[in-house]
């Protein structure tokens, strides 16, 4: 799960990380008294989208008078950002964040994940703030510092001190950087993220240390024991079918071909898209019904699926093990008497009971294409399509 | 293989007495899976499936002498009833659950390194199908029937694929000797390199399906491992290959955030390796068996 910036800051201040003066704001007249109140002479109006690279798609504006923060607030609000990592389609900007300006002497990068390899949280580094992460590893990566930290006792303040000092932090700074490290650190393993991101941390000209632009990622899977931070997810930044999904326990990610999938179990799930992109074709989502296949996931995942205006043919193909080819054909029908289906629909059963599965759906009203592997399943659903 | 689970491995389930514990319970014991009894904290003392129940890990090792556990625990005390095995003196523990925080893998594998290599539990899973030896053992919640016995070992993270390989191998009449599970999770409990040695030196398999996906360093880890350390074939297929960077495709392991985390990267880097790519999901099987008629 991700956040807004304003909540990252907000979350790692708790931790002792110094962020600079701001507040959340929803409308022209709420920007414009909450530039006074944070006072100075220059402010930056921050849409908050759930993505990265928002300067370039002209979501941060700096201003010089409170009036300008209210311009800027309303050219932002309801507005629909494009970036790199948003897709065509952009993201909305329900709030915006006001913060006051800062004087930049250095900008650095500070990012915390989990490492796969080593099974640890590692913390990453660099002097090349600003940039992002991939570019910093393709264009400087002789600048990137990592250190691996032992999740049992946690981060020492001598590894946290190694990396203030390998950012070429001056000395009377180093131990308010190293602060704002461990900070970094105890926001990561204490609330249950998977990623914690301040680019760039900023030395100010004021000499301090200041969290500039932060983002969070949660995991999914720890949110029952994470009830306040599960509170700050915003639906209005998910697509909303992926919204209706995760609601009743489907995984479903949003694609841009039209060959609309119903499959159990995510590996299987992403074979059937390679084989349909093997097969000429495109899919227009992913979606794993988990490994059960229950007849009522079935017509959940018939809902999602028909609900998308870009899907041309619906391809079902599910290997029923301890629950049945029968019991799932029987799921399948029923589905489609709640569910009127007006796109070709080819259906691939396989494992437990196959011919029974299979005669079923034969015997019903269903009107169908039958596959039989996972091969004749695509090349089945992509035929369709240029039918 | 015998080095995971065979016929006398004694089985107890974690979670015994709940839904899913009753029912793929019952699953094992009809495929022949010699289950002794089970746990669930609170009822000890009593009968369930005509097997003892246990308060304990512990007390469940002391009076049926199991050493194999599949847990079917909620996500939230998964991590719990994982430890408790490990330090019970179960030696192959199988976690079926999906759900557990990544936090709270980390803290288990942590918690196990205070054994020695002879004395540590080997964990399989989380999110798994967990692991059969055709005819001998199942400690899993896999179609039985679907494995025919022979000399072909499986790694699989998804389930379903896992048996669709299977049934690919049945079809052209090539049994399995082991199929391992090993999850979709980012931090599992053994990886495709930990399994993948252990296939190295069963007397019972003679080649090896490696089925893996998009996400994490593990396909390429055991790819590299077989370079230098293997001398029965690995035949591999990655799933994946449409698979858009940055998302999370239904396992929360299956997501391309570095380099080499892709399909086609993850495929690259396994020729290299000297290892046979299956170029499509429908032809893993033809693809093994045109190795092995090369051996």
């Amino acid at each position: 799960m991700d956040i807004h910036e304003y909540q990252a800051k907000k979350i790692l201040s708790n931790f002792g990380v110094t962020i600079p003066r701001g507040g959340i704001v929803y409308s022209p007249e709420n920007a414009e008294n909450k530039a006074r109140e944070i006072g100075g002479s220059k402010w930056v109006v921050k849409a908050q989208i759930h993505s990265g690279a928002r300067g370039k798609a002209g979501g941060i504006i700096v201003c010089n008078t409170p009036l300008e923060v209210a311009q800027a607030t309303d050219k932002l609000l309801g507005k629909k950002l494009v970036t790199n990592q948003t897709g065509p389609e952009g993201k909305i900007v329900n709030r915006i964040y006001i913060e006051e300006a800062t004087d930049i002497e250095k900008e650095l990068y500070l990012g915390l994940v989990f490492d796969r390899s080593s099974e640890s949280i590692m913390v990453v580094a660099s002097t090349e703030g600003g940039m992002s992460v991939e570019e910093i590893s393709k264009e400087k990566p002789e600048t990137i510092i990592r250190s691996k930290i032992e999740v049992a006792v946690g981060m020492q303040n001598f590894q946290a001190r190694e990396l203030a000092f390998g950012l070429g932090i001056e000395p009377d700074l180093i131990r308010r950087a190293s602060d704002t490290i461990i900070g970094c650190y105890k926001a990561f393993s204490e609330l249950d993220a998977t990623m914690v991101e301040v680019n760039p941390l900023v030395i100010s000209k004021q000499k301090q240390i200041l969290a500039l632009d932060c983002k969070m990622s949660f995991d999914n899977n720890a949110m029952f024991r994470r009830s306040q931070v599960s509170e700050l997810r915003d639906k209005t930044q998910e697509d909303s079918k992926e919204i209706f999904a995760s609601d009743r326990g489907l995984n479903y990610v949003s694609l841009d071909g039209n060959i609309g999938n119903i499959i159990n179990g995510a590996g299987l799930a992403m074979a059937s898209m390679d084989m349909i992109k093997l097969a000429g074709g495109a899919p227009a989502n992913f979606l794993d019904v988990g490994g059960g296949a229950t007849p009522e996931k079935i017509v959940k995942a018939f809902k999602l699926v028909t609900m998308d205006e870009k899907v041309k043919v619906i391809l079902v193909n599910i290997f029923a093990g301890i629950n049945r080819c029968d019991w799932v054909a029987e799921g399948i029908v029923d589905a489609l008497k709640k569910i009127e289906i007006k796109v070709p629909l080819v259906i691939r059963l396989a494992g437990t009971n196959v011919e029974k599965g299979n005669q079923i759906l034969k015997e019903s009203k269903i009107n169908y294409i039958e596959a039989n592997t996972l091969e004749d399943a695509a090349n089945k659903a992509v035929a369709a399509l240029n039918k | 293989m015998t080095v995971l689970v065979d016929k006398n491995s004694k089985i107890i389930i974690q979670g015994f007495t709940g839904k899913m514990g009753s029912f793929h319970a019952d699953e094992m014991i009809k495929y022949g899976s010699n289950v002794v009894g089970g746990v669930t904290p609170g009822k000890g003392g009593s009968k369930h499936l005509n097997l003892p129940v246990f308060n304990t890990v512990k007390d469940a090792v002391n009076e049926t002498g199991a050493d194999a556990s599949i847990l079917f625990v909620p996500p939230a005390f998964a991590a719990d009833s994982a430890m408790e095995a490990a330090d019970a003196g179960i030696k192959i523990c199988v976690a079926i659950v999906d759900g557990i925080p990544s936090h709270d893998m980390i803290r288990i594998k942590r918690y196990m390194r205070r054994y020695t290599k002879s004395s540590k539990m080997t964990l399989v899973g989380p999110n798994c199908a967990g692991i059969i030896s055709p005819g001998k053992s199942m400690l899993g919640i896999m179609p039985g029937h679907i494995y025919k016995e022979g000399r072909i070992g499986i790694i699989s993270r998804s389930g379903t694929l896992g048996y669709e390989a299977a049934q690919q191998l049945k079809n052209l009449n090539i049994g399995v000797s082991t199929s391992v599970g090993i999850g979709g999770d980012p931090i599992n409990g053994s990886s495709f390199r930990d399994i993948i040695e252990k296939f190295e030196t069963d007397d019972e398999t003679d080649a090896i399906l490696m089925i893996g996906e998009i996400g994490g360093p593990q396909e390429v880890a055991a790819g590299e491992f077989a370079k230098e350390n293997m001398k029965k074939p690995v035949i591999a297929y990655i799933a994946g290959l449409t698979a858009p960077k940055g998302r999370v495709m239904g396992h929360a392991g299956a997501i391309v955030s570095a380099y080499g985390e892709s399909a086609i990267e993850k495929v690259e880097i396994l020729k290299e390796c000297g290892i046979t790519i299956s170029k499509n999901p429908s032809v893993m099987g033809e693809t093994v068996k045109s190795v092995l008629e090369k051996i």
